[in-house]
């Protein structure tokens, strides 16, 4: 049995690492809420840029743009999303190992890895060749310039053919509990699909149709690269905050147990010496 | 007048933070790319690139001032959809930020004068805090 000072030591570092835990998930509480509140701001230029693109694609020349071209898929890039810290559940694991699976599932055509989270790079950065890695993304709420780096960097590699299909990886803010992970074709941008309902006939083109195309797709990529990057990190703050919770309310379970233990060596230690008083006096 | 045509205007102005503005309007005048634009309700539907600048609208007897940055115009015969790279509301520009950004952008310029890219970027910032500063002017001209 373990003695009562063993039991007191053990008991105060439950606590702090209680203390630990709760601080965290108040943090990410707190981060979660505004990270949530930017997730929903960042829909509305999201969906518009969609719809905005489908009216021009009706009218514009089709193969007109780099972005747009289709190509037999030889070589794809996979952007896998992370967190950059630990410390939130099942986040990241969940996105590795989704990864791997996804690159063995595709090893008939060659899969290059782009890393966007410090936890994500430094898994696969030693198992194989990264062709880009971001870090540091996630430490502040996301900013949109961090989505324009990540977004220049997959045009560059889509534009100059060294890559046919770009995936994205991350996981997707659903619910408090359950966060989502999916897969997303970024590009070639699939051709907008659903009922022109108001798109006009024909519009007046102020610059020629080509070079509104050519100016608006990076931004769509943007757009959408920003609105992933924003989920992945709601996402993340909402599995630290339940992982955080969880850890919480162990350590209380935990505390509970070991006070029980101490007072029931604390209470033997005493009948034991009460027994030996009555036995002394007992034997006069 | 072709009755079929709508008397009022939605106007839309996104960024890719947020949902600027969404509001009724009886006309809306905006930088386009190749000059400025003037639309009213049931204009012929029309794209366009912007430019830095301030868009301003109509709502009553008032006008109201927004400095907007890059992207795209959508006009639809009731609707006017901007997709911004940036846009601030001329009444919530932060005027000694504005003005700050916009020194430090020009110091900026003066020492990045041979690389292009970082000379580009300062001139874009030096535009932009001019846009917030005149859209902040205009809406204290307009209400005095």
């Amino acid at each position: 049995m373990a003695s009562i000072l063993d039991l007191r030591r053990r008991i105060r570092s439950v606590r702090n690492t209680q203390k630990i835990t709760r601080a965290m998930k108040m943090v990410a509480a707190a981060r979660l809420r505004r990270a949530q509140d930017r997730v929903v701001n960042a829909r509305p230029y999201a969906r518009q840029m969609r719809s905005f693109l489908g009216n021009l694609g009706r009218h514009a020349e089709k193969s007109s743009h780099p972005l747009l071209a289709q190509r037999p898929v030889r070589r794809t890039l996979l952007a896998l999303v992370t967190a950059d810290r630990g410390l939130c559940g099942a986040f990241n694991a969940n996105l590795i190992r989704a990864a791997q699976r996804h690159l063995q599932e595709h090893a008939d055509t060659e899969t290059a890895l782009l890393a966007v989270g410090r936890k994500g790079r430094d898994y696969f950065r030693k198992k194989r060749k990264l062709d880009g890695e971001y870090t540091g993304l996630f430490q502040r709420p996301v900013q949109f310039a961090s989505a324009e780096q990540v977004a220049t960097q997959i045009e560059m590699l889509y534009g100059d053919k060294s890559v046919d299909a770009v995936d994205v990886m991350y996981q997707q803010f659903k619910t408090l509990l359950s966060p989502k992970l999916v897969t997303e074709r970024l590009l070639p941008i699939e051709e907008p699909t659903g009922p022109a309902e108001e798109a006009p006939t024909d519009y007046i083109w102020e610059q020629p149709p080509e070079e509104i195309l050519g100016h608006v797709l990076p931004r769509y990529v943007e757009a959408e690269v920003y609105r992933e990057l924003l989920e992945s990190q709601a996402a993340e703050l909402a599995s630290r905050m339940t992982a955080m919770d969880t850890a919480t309310n162990n350590a209380v379970e935990l505390l509970e147990t070991l006070t029980l233990q101490l007072n029931r060596v604390r209470q033997a230690a005493i009948t034991k010496e009460i027994i030996e008083i009555v036995s002394g006096a007992a034997a006069q | 007048m072709d009755p079929e045509l709508p008397t009022i205007l939605e106007l839309q102005v996104v960024t890719p933070e947020r949902l600027l503005l969404s509001e009724r309007t009886t006309s809306v005048s905006l930088p386009g790319k190749s000059g400025r634009m003037g639309i009213l309700p049931g204009h012929a539907p029309l794209v366009s690139e912007l430019a830095t600048g301030v868009l301003f609208f109509e709502q009553g007897t008032q006008t109201r001032f927004v400095a907007v940055q890059g992207g795209f115009v959508e006009v639809l015969p009731g609707r006017v959809l901007v997709l911004a790279t940036r846009a601030e509301r001329g009444e919530s520009v932060d005027l000694e930020g504005a003005g700050r950004a916009r020194n430090e952008a020009e110091q900026a310029l003066k020492k990045s004068s041979a690389d292009q890219a970082e000379s580009q970027r300062a001139q874009e910032e030096i535009d932009w805090s001019r846009a917030c500063l005149d859209a902040a002017d205009s809406k204290r001209d307009s209400n005095s």
